[in-house]
């Protein structure tokens, strides 16, 4: 508790005791009165005062004056009535302060809590000088600079491993408590904890560009993209406080004037004070603070799981995924693709592989970088000239003099030379030499092993198709999709016709329901962007990725999908659950308090109680682990 | 431009009080108020003096909100 919420719990104390205390005093008069209202102001002093400024800046019906003016009402009362019942007046203000302590507590907790979870931010970085360590803010370091990280410590900056060798702690990235391993020549992102040896990295980004800016930046500014619930809420709530003002006024003075025209005594002290427990029904609060809050337990909640999502509208959006369409390679399958055979060769199998690896050289594609590490060897720059890459076709390229062509089987219809089909599952890397068929590499992919229980996950959470798009051939793409128990399979695509295809199938579906793509952010950025809304997977370190898409999930396990959605159908549904119960309590109440059913009793449970529950019904948003 | 500013806010209606006022002063583009994390991002209209719009922009969520802080 901060020294704010301190002073409080105490004043509340205090006021809580004495009213005991008075009750059992047997005082009467004008010094029960006197004692009674200065046990009143010592709960509710910040209240009138708050709601007499809001008056001078013109500026009425806020919560403060409500209740400023119900336990005020209370009071004229209880004296002109000659009751002296007090009670009631001071109870209000205090089961009002009550609840507004317990608010700013446990937003206070849960923010904590969210802000611990992400603690990933780096306080500094150490340089050697001189044979020494120095400390320096991370902020200050330079691109290429070379930094240490020792056991313990958390890596401040990307960057590649010169020296030395570690196990990491990706945990407040990923959520995955296995140690990773990493050796000289390793990429390393920031935010990772180093666990057991010394390392010494070169820089590649600076702070403001590496991947724990990135992450944190994301996750701070998450909620600040709000739903549509919340921009309900607040609209609502403008409204509605006026509405109910206007209503509690009406009460009062209506249906006496009607009674004294009815020619009936008008019984003013009955409808005045149902008028003031109409008042304190109404305040708006367990609204206004529990669907901030639950989408805030949500948000973060998920990123403890590694799943960083942009807003809580995408979290909305994601709750409401009927249809997910997964891209294939790096998404569904590992993306690490292994030369499986030579075939149709009449050339050394060794002899093609160098001509291929040579020619794709320049390409960062996981086909090429598969053929280079098949290849084995050091790549010789110079040999390759005039280097030419066709996007959903391959390679054309000058190697030892030689025009070398690589590619799939409409690079070799373009380029006019007869081919050979293969006849088993793969991709398949045609090579012709000068124009002549040399023969075809047969490539193939690995599914990753949980993808075929995340798509049935994801039927199990509610979705109702799962289609899968890709470059590749439509052989290969058919098996993966049976074997996974996909519904739909869109083969051979460029990367502008997966856009074109993730439109199609936008317009063909209902307006309630939503597209999720899901993509390794590699190639498919226009794709993540174009869709309802965009998942990358294991985007650590992939900056394109991070900035188009919606949902981030750092770890490239597929399970992940499935479970970014059920976080976020129960949160959505906490959402309405706030929503519906406060509505109908504080509505129900509102009703009973008007024909004097309800007291003031009943009314400050409508108040707070219904707070403290939708409070603490929002707070079960954080807990996902186990969904 | 866009700043983003802490901010010292206790309840969440207020908070959406802060965040009207701050829109409605001039100089400022647009303003998001997020309550949970206690931040305020303001995105300023060109060519306007970030310093002396916040001035206001405080000003005006004192108005509404005498127990708000902006840390300028």
């Amino acid at each position: 508790m901060n020294k704010k919420q301190k002073r409080m719990l105490a004043r509340i104390i205090i006021a809580a005791v004495m009213l005991v205390i008075l009750n059992f005093i047997p005082v009467s008069g004008f010094l029960r009165l006197f004692f009674y209202l200065a046990d009143y102001l010592i709960i509710g002093y910040d209240i009138l005062k708050k709601a007499g400024k809001g008056i001078m800046n013109r500026r009425v019906f806020d919560e403060n004056f409500l209740m400023s003016v119900a336990t005020v009402g209370a009071f004229a009362l209880a004296i002109y009535s000659g009751s002296g019942d007090y009670n009631e007046a001071i109870a209000v203000m205090l089961f009002y302060q009550i609840g507004e302590l317990f608010q700013s507590y446990a937003v206070g907790r849960s923010r904590k809590n969210i802000s611990a979870l992400m603690d990933i931010r780096p306080d500094y970085a150490n340089i050697e000088q001189d044979g020494r360590l120095i400390k320096v803010d991370p902020d200050e370091v330079s691109i290429g600079s070379i930094i240490i990280v020792q056991p313990g410590e958390k890596v401040p900056l990307d960057g590649i491993i010169i020296e030395g060798s570690s196990s990491l702690n990706t945990s407040a990235l990923t959520g995955e408590s296995l140690p990773r391993d990493a050796k000289t020549g390793d990429e390393i992102i920031s935010g990772c904890i180093n666990m057991t040896g010394v390392l010494k990295i070169r820089t590649s980004k600076e702070f403001g560009e590496s991947t724990v800016s990135k992450i944190l930046e994301l996750v701070e500014n998450s909620s600040s993209r709000k739903s549509k619930s919340e921009d309900f809420i607040s609209k609502f709530a403008r409204a509605y406080t006026p509405a109910v003002c206007y209503g509690a006024l009406a009460l009062a003075f209506l249906p006496p004037l009607v009674q004294m025209i009815m020619g009936s005594t008008a019984q003013w002290s009955v409808w005045i004070y149902r008028a003031l427990t109409f008042l304190v029904i109404s305040c708006p609060c367990a609204l206004v603070i529990s669907i901030p809050l639950s989408f805030f337990a949500g948000i973060g909640g998920a990123s403890k799981e590694g799943i960083l999502i942009k807003g809580s509208n995408y979290l909305e959006t994601l709750s409401q995924a009927k249809c997910v369409v997964f891209d294939k390679t790096g998404t569904l399958t590992q993306g690490v693709f292994e030369v499986i055979g030579v075939h149709h060769n009449e050339l050394e199998n060794a002899q093609i592989l160098e001509y291929a690896a040579l020619a794709e050289c320049a390409s960062s594609h996981p086909i090429s970088k598969s053929l280079q590490k098949a290849y084995g060897r050091e790549i010789d720059h110079s040999r390759v000239n005039d280097i030419e890459e066709i996007g959903g076709y391959g390679i054309t390229a000058q190697v030892d003099g030689k025009s070398i062509a690589a590619g799939n089987s409409k690079l070799m219809k373009k380029l006019g030379i007869t081919y050979y089909e293969c006849h088993s599952a793969g991709t398949i890397v045609h090579i012709a030499i000068d124009g002549e068929y040399a023969g075809h590499i047969l490539i193939s992919d690995i599914v990753k092993p949980h993808s075929k229980a995340a798509v049935a996950e994801l039927k199990k959470a509610g979705v109702e198709k799962t289609v899968m798009l890709t470059g590749d051939t439509k052989r290969v793409a058919e098996q993966v999709a049976e074997t996974l128990g996909i519904d739909e399979v869109y083969s051979e695509l460029l990367p502008a016709g997966k856009v074109s295809k993730v439109e199609e199938l936008l317009s063909a579906k209902n307006e309630k329901s939503k597209l999720a793509f899901v993509g390794d952010g590699i190639n498919d950025a226009p794709v993540l962007t174009r869709a309802d809304i965009g998942i990358a997977m294991g985007a650590m370190g992939s900056d394109a990725a991070i900035e188009a898409a919606d949902v981030v999930l750092m770890d490239d396990d597929p399970m992940q999908i499935s479970k970014a959605i059920k976080i976020s159908r129960k949160c959505i549904r906490i959402v309405y659950e706030n929503i519906s119960f406060a509505l109908v309590i504080k509505f129900a109440c509102l009703a009973l308090g008007a024909v004097g059913i309800a007291n003031m009793w009943y009314a400050i449970f409508a108040d707070v109680g219904v707070m403290i529950i939708a409070i603490l019904n929002a707070i079960r948003a954080l807990r996902v682990r186990d969904l | 431009m866009k700043k983003t500013y802490k901010i010292e806010v206790d309840c969440a209606n207020c908070a959406n009080l802060m965040e009207d006022a701050a829109r409605k002063t001039s100089g400022v583009d647009s303003a998001v108020v997020n309550f949970m994390t206690q931040k305020m991002t303001v995105e300023f209209t060109e060519g306007q003096e970030p310093k002396k719009v916040m001035k206001e922009v405080l000003k005006a969520c004192k108005k509404v909100e005498p127990d708000c802080e902006i840390e300028l």
